[in-house]
């Protein structure tokens, strides 16, 4: 069979190889070059896989990577629930279902910088609302000095900054859901909860893949929130990895190091949201 | 199984209705026996869903009482009235299998589960649904999701009632004539009283003993399909049954005959009595199977045929009757139109009057 050859087609992919080029893969290369390479006064001797090793072994990022892993886990133990638990509780239709949406979507407004900033006076011993309320209650807490109240701190501000994002994902996915679902079940004589199990929970199984997908990254990614509000501190006990390549790479230029930690840190989320993708495109398959 | 009355019905959407307008259904008294298969039929927008919710409680009418077996259950949630009810696309739960998607009603009741066993294989069956009963529900094709759907209506013994709104309209064709003929069986089966909404006549007419038509939130009429079609109490039941629908004609009353373009239409003597009172606009109706071409000696009313469709196993005429009034008239398969000089013939007992769309007589 005579198939058309035409070359031209490449012309059109160009444009978005160069773009991709600059912006992703050539960056990327620099950071692997980096990774397998030590800078001492400007020579740079290759080193191998000197740096994995050396960071994989370490045991103050082992324990970041527990504590990450420990947070991201919490946070979609805590933000998936209660995402779609408030969800249930929102009215279904009218100016007051408009309100509560415009009143979730705040907190997703405000920069992280700003959150931490909001998070850490709130939270203060002298001056805080969260603070001085705490501590007059006869509760000795202080995020600053405390490990466990800085870790609650941290999560209390993150389920308050991204709650709202799981919220409106499963309220989306309860508005699609036909009447007729639901006037069936009440004719079936089930109870809330067999309509939440057998009903609406399957319905809402696809946007909670998303959710938890997307609360993962983004939770496993986390910077600017913990770093503003404790600074990682009491000691390391709420320095994220993020914090840490920071320290590493930037603070202490120390390019090699950053390089196998960025590439190592890359490669964890990248293989965890294909975990993910593929549960998610998955989904429904098994029952076909 | 019960009895339903609907005593002094009407419903409006709006808080404060002001005239009849603003009703979706108007005042209707109306007695449905026990065990009867009734079809609400009517064009989109006619009311026939509302009434549908109205008995199985979705929507509390805005006037007048719902009694099953002389029982008032106007105020009661559909949970409490003891109704099951099959809506247009198919609910399934999706996590379960076919059994227990059977089993739902009845366990939520309390039904012994080896009642429950017995009975969801015997509504199984009776949907040729025994292959598939511990299969994934979400697994299954649209038309079996329906049956399903339909299953679940039927399993409880103790309904009083089993209310199907529009349930074929995703169905395949060649499956839907299947489908109503099995719902029709499990009605002789069963004995439940079964009211089912659609549009489609063919469905309406194939499935129920009694047609209840709604036009406008109106019972237009309420009869076996066969007085729907040989004494339509309403020109549009006359129109929206049969196809093609009835012939209207407009014309007056002169000397005991109806008078169309000066043309003389014989009508049954009771009807001319009844007529006398009448002051309404008046309209003749015939269906297009009564209409027929005068023989030979025979005089009738000179018509122009414009046009023959054969449609396989009968033939439909379109004739012109004086200037722009088309009629249909229906032909069996063999007979020729004439070509020419063709005289329609009214046969009387088939001619029927209406004043203000309402049937006289």
């Amino acid at each position: 069979m005579h198939r058309p050859v035409n070359q031209r087609a490449w012309l059109m992919v160009l444009p978005v190889v160069l773009v991709v080029s600059f912006s992703a893969i050539i960056p990327l290369m620099t950071v692997v070059n980096y990774s397998f390479q030590d800078f001492f006064r400007g020579q740079a001797i290759w080193v191998g896989t000197e740096w994995y090793v050396d960071i994989l072994t370490d045991p103050e990022l082992q324990a970041a990577f527990g504590r990450q892993l420990l947070f991201s886990g919490l946070v979609l133990l805590i933000e998936i629930p209660l995402g779609v638990g408030i969800a249930l509780c929102m009215p279904k239709r009218g100016v007051a279902s408009s309100a509560a949406l415009v009143a979730l979507a705040l907190p997703l407004l405000v920069p992280w910088r700003v959150v931490g900033t909001i998070w850490q006076v709130f939270g203060r011993g002298g001056i805080g609302l969260l603070g001085v309320a705490l501590n007059a209650l006869g509760i000795d807490y202080n995020y600053t000095g405390d490990p466990l109240d800085a870790w609650l701190t941290v999560m209390a501000m993150e389920v308050w900054h991204w709650t709202s994002l799981a919220v409106l994902l499963a309220y989306a996915g309860l508005q699609s859901i036909p009447d007729a679902f639901y006037q069936a079940a009440r004719i079936d004589g089930a109870s809330r909860w067999a309509i939440f199990r057998y009903i609406e929970l399957p319905k809402l199984k696809g946007v909670l893949m998303i959710a938890v997908l997307l609360r993962f990254m983004d939770s496993f990614k986390i910077y600017a929130e913990p770093f503003t509000l404790t600074g990682g501190g009491p000691g390391s006990s709420t320095t994220f990895l993020s914090q840490q390549l920071n320290t590493i790479a930037i603070m202490q230029s120390d390019l090699g190091p950053g390089g196998a930690y960025s590439i190592i840190y890359f490669l964890i989320i990248l293989l965890f949201s294909y975990v993910f993708y593929q549960a998610i495109t998955n989904i429904g398959k098994d029952n076909k | 199984m019960a009895r339903i009355d609907l005593e002094k019905l009407a419903h409006s959407y709006m808080a404060r209705p002001a005239g009849p307008a603003d009703y979706a259904l108007r005042r209707m008294d109306h007695v449905w026996e026990d065990g009867g298969a009734y079809a609400l039929l009517g064009p989109s927008g006619c009311g026939k869903t509302t009434l549908l919710n109205i008995i199985s409680g979705l929507v509390r009418p805005s006037e007048g009482r719902v009694l099953f077996d002389g029982e008032d259950v106007t105020d009661l949630p559909p949970e409490h009235r003891n109704i099951a009810q099959v809506f247009q696309f198919p609910v399934i739960y999706d996590t379960m299998t076919v059994r227990e998607n059977l089993a739902f009603p009845l366990r939520n009741r309390g039904v012994p589960a080896a009642r429950i066993r017995e009975r969801t294989t015997e509504i199984a069956e009776m949907l040729d649904l025994s292959d598939s009963l511990d299969a994934k529900a979400a697994g299954l094709g649209a038309d079996a999701k329906q049956k399903l759907s339909m299953g679940r209506g039927l399993v409880r013994e103790d309904v009083a009632a089993v209310l199907f709104d529009e349930p074929l309209t995703v169905i395949d064709p060649h499956l839907k004539w299947q489908l109503r003929r099995k719902l029709k069986e499990i009605h002789e089966q069963l004995r439940l009283t079964l009211v089912y909404v659609t549009h489609d006549q063919t469905e309406a007419l194939t499935f129920a003993d009694k047609v209840v038509v709604l036009y406008e939130g109106r019972v237009v009429q309420l009869g076996t399909p066969q007085e729907l079609f040989e004494r339509p109490e309403h020109t549009f039941v006359g129109y929206f049954i049969g196809s093609p629908g009835m012939n209207f004609l407009d014309c007056r009353l002169e000397g005991g005959r109806a008078l169309v373009d000066g043309h003389a239409i014989e009508l049954p003597a009771d009807v001319v009595e009844c007529a006398g009172a009448q002051t309404g606009a008046l309209r003749i109706g015939i269906r297009p199977e009564f209409l027929r071409f005068a023989g030979e000696g025979e005089r009738g009313v000179p018509a122009r045929v414009l046009e023959v469709e054969d449609l396989g196993n009968y033939q439909i005429a379109t004739v012109e009757m004086g200037e722009g009034r088309r009629l249909s008239l229906k032909l069996d398969e063999d007979t020729a139109a004439p070509s020419e000089g063709a005289e329609l013939v009214f046969p009387p007992e088939w001619t029927k009057l209406y004043a203000d769309e309402q049937l006289v007589g």
